[in-house]
């Protein structure tokens, strides 16, 4: 019987069995962020332990950090906590690319982008969206700072072996469709926990043709299906992605390491403990107009009716995030009006989301009553898109052009939405109160945020596409 | 961290499902650097209203919901963000156990980490539970030795828990300290990988 890449990745960073325990797993990568890991830091100070290996760790800072201008951080207990990350790394010897270097940027941007995540590594972080790792064919999950403490003490987590799940995407995506709209079709028709207690293996001829940030895109939201990860088995395009970055192996090395990576990819008999299989045909723009990512609809649909609920805990769920989203039952989603547009965060603020959404907006102007923000991943990705020009096409059409950071994907910063205001954002939750208090959050792909930048409400990106543009 | 062995005390309802670690600790107080002290800000936007005063119809703010420390909650309890500050916040309001039809993996690691006990039981359980629990007064006993959990009008049941986890929880142990026992298997791991 054949394995799967997650049992060959599991089988591989076994460090101790013990019958009636977890296993404990060797951690390759640990990424380390200002939010969740001063206490892990206190903890280990107390005890008077040390960071067991500072090479295997990274850190920079991103969700607290301002957008506009870096170097002023009015609040004092946000800028303690980065200031705190700094004094951790300088005592326990961590990299750190902070708010000065050029390498900062949301960790899960930054991990792939300096080459830092590689095929077959089992990846941690102090955020739950380190599933977006995965993309590259490598366990990456979120940790809570208890287990940020564990890691950086002893390299290793206890982890019960998950379950398995195969999600096979068919067929092709169409034009004016993402990978974001994949992963919220897959989240609106098997739910928000369709996932507890296992690791994803996305596959199929739609996975196949994917970039790598469209990849990461799709491995970013597993969890909000509830599994810890995604991921995908690597191949020409994840070597591609990775040849000549700054931490990936070198010359000769690099292409002994392809070879290690190569037998990584699932066996043809694989046995998985479920498999999901879609087909990329199906999937048309996706909103989502709830308050968890599953309560998503297509672009040309209805907001569901009370009615229509199969159980109670369901209409009662229907019936508040309908009160708090302001919104009614049987609404057209096209009539959904916006006021804020965010184009970000680790889900969506890569250069290639920036492309896609750039090409919507060319040559257009964002409608009045819309405030519009693109928060670029990273500032490689910020240099990169200025190189293009693409941070003039968005300036042209009335968006503010910022630094990296988490920004309104959390609003942890100044960056907020106002309560009662709705928002098209190319983040990956719409919890309540997630982009301030009383924000009404609506997921979407960079084409279809766009396309509500201009328009002030949600409006069919690809109708924007066909369309010639103006100039 | 102090075992856990038996506790009788005031259980509560709290019956909404798909209570995210947003709500349970909204993002403006992750910002501090310490443990303790988040019990003040949980469950913030729906426990004060935006002028700052308390919502008094929001559950936990209820006169005989006061001095509780059961809570017993719906299906996918504590999904969404990683963020350890969910358990810690719990904690210092005073909770102790949280029974519900289901958790989010996450959450759920990150309560056993810190002593604060998650009990899965059937949906139909947590049904009678949630029924009791609106009617204060009300008491629950949990023992996570015989791992059971009883109230005073013939409700008993059996829950179940990871082997590991019972012991860790019931010792009180450190479990960064086991780790460190097996130093020379990592590093054995370590020299074998390079
Ligand atoms: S961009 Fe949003 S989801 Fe991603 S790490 Fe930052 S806060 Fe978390």
């Amino acid at each position: 019987m054949g394995k799967s890449i997650i049992e060959k990745i599991w089988d591989q960073h076994i460090v101790h069995q013990e019958e009636g325990k977890p296993d404990l797993l060797y951690i390759d990568l640990h990424l380390v962020h200002e939010v969740t890991s001063p206490q892990a830091f206190s903890g280990l100070r107390m005890k008077n332990r040390k960071v067991r290996r500072p090479d295997r760790t990274f850190a920079t800072m991103d969700h607290n950090i301002p957008t506009d201008n870096r170097h002023v951080i009015n609040d004092k207990v946000a800028l303690n906590q980065m200031t705190t990350l700094e004094k951790n790394c300088q005592e326990f010897n961590i990299p750190l690319a902070g708010i000065d270097s050029p390498d900062q940027g949301i960790v899960h941007v930054i991990g792939p982008e300096l080459g830092l995540t590689q095929p077959g590594m089992t990846i941690v972080c102090g955020d739950s969206h380190t599933s977006t790792h995965g993309a590259f064919g490598s366990i990456a999950f979120g940790i809570g700072t208890s287990e940020v403490e564990h890691v950086l003490a002893t390299q290793s987590l206890w982890r019960a072996k998950p379950k398995t799940l195969k999600i096979d995407i068919k067929g092709e995506m169409k034009k004016g469709v993402s990978s974001k709209d994949i992963i919220l079709y897959i989240l609106a028709n098997y739910g928000f926990d369709f996932g507890t207690g296992h690791v994803i293996e996305y596959s199929g001829e739609a996975i196949r043709k994917m970039s790598m940030e469209e990849r990461m895109t799709i491995c970013n939201m597993s969890i909000e299906g509830g599994a810890r990860a995604g991921l995908i088995s690597p191949d020409e395009t994840t070597y591609n992605y990775l040849k000549g970055r700054k931490y990936a192996p070198k010359g000769e090395a690099f292409e002994e390491a392809v070879q290690k990576w190569r037998e990584l990819a699932s066996d043809g008999d694989a046995v998985y403990d479920r498999i999901i299989t879609i087909d990329a045909n199906d999937v048309a723009p996706m909103v989502s107009w709830g308050t968890n990512p599953a309560m998503t609809s297509k672009v040309n649909e209805r907001i569901p009716r009370l009615e229509e609920c199969e159980t109670e805990i369901e209409r009662k769920s229907l019936e508040r995030a309908l009160t708090y989203m302001g919104l009614e039952e049987g609404q057209r989603i096209e009539d959904i009006h916006i006021q804020h547009v965010f184009i970000g965060s680790c889900t969506n603020s890569r250069l290639e989301d920036l492309r896609q959404a750039a090409e919507v907006v060319k040559g257009r102007h964002v409608h009045p009553n819309v405030r519009a923000l693109v928060v670029p991943g990273s500032q490689q990705v910020k240099q990169q898109a200025e190189f293009e020009g693409i941070d003039q096409v968005f300036k042209d059409a009335g968006f503010e052009w910022r630094e990296s950071g988490c920004s309104m994907c959390l609003s942890m910063n100044n960056d907020v939405v106002p309560s009662g205001e709705h928002c098209a954002s190319t983040s990956n939750r719409n919890f309540e109160g997630r982009q301030g208090s009383g924000a009404r959050t609506h997921l979407v792909s960079p084409m279809m945020a766009a396309a509500a930048a201009i328009h002030g409400h949600i409006v069919d990106a690809r109708t924007l596409l066909a369309a010639e543009t103006v100039s | 961290m102090n075992g856990f062995k038996t506790l009788q005390d005031k259980a509560i309802s709290f019956d909404r499902a798909n209570v995210d670690t947003d709500q349970i600790i909204p993002k403006q107080f992750l910002k501090r650097i310490e443990k303790t002290g988040f019990g003040k800000y949980l469950f913030y936007d729906w426990r004060y209203q935006s002028d700052g005063n308390p919502n008094q119809d929001f559950e936990l703010n209820m006169e005989e919901n006061q001095g509780a420390s059961i809570l017993i909650a719906n299906e996918n309890f504590g999904c969404g963000s990683s963020r350890e500050h969910a358990p810690w916040a719990l904690m210092d309001y005073g909770f102790n156990v949280i029974i519900a039809p289901s958790f989010a993996d996450i959450f759920h690691q990150n309560c056993l980490k810190n002593g604060l006990l998650p009990i899965k039981l059937p949906h139909d359980q947590v049904n009678y539970l949630l029924d009791k629990g609106k009617k204060q007064p009300y008491q629950l006993k949990v023992d996570l030795e015989n791992q059971k959990i009883t109230d005073e009008k013939g409700f008993s049941t059996e829950f179940s828990i990871d082997p590991y986890w019972k012991t860790m929880l019931v010792n009180g142990w450190d479990e960064i300290e086991i780790t460190l026992q097996l130093d020379d298997k990592i590093a054995e791991y370590e020299k074998a990988i390079v």
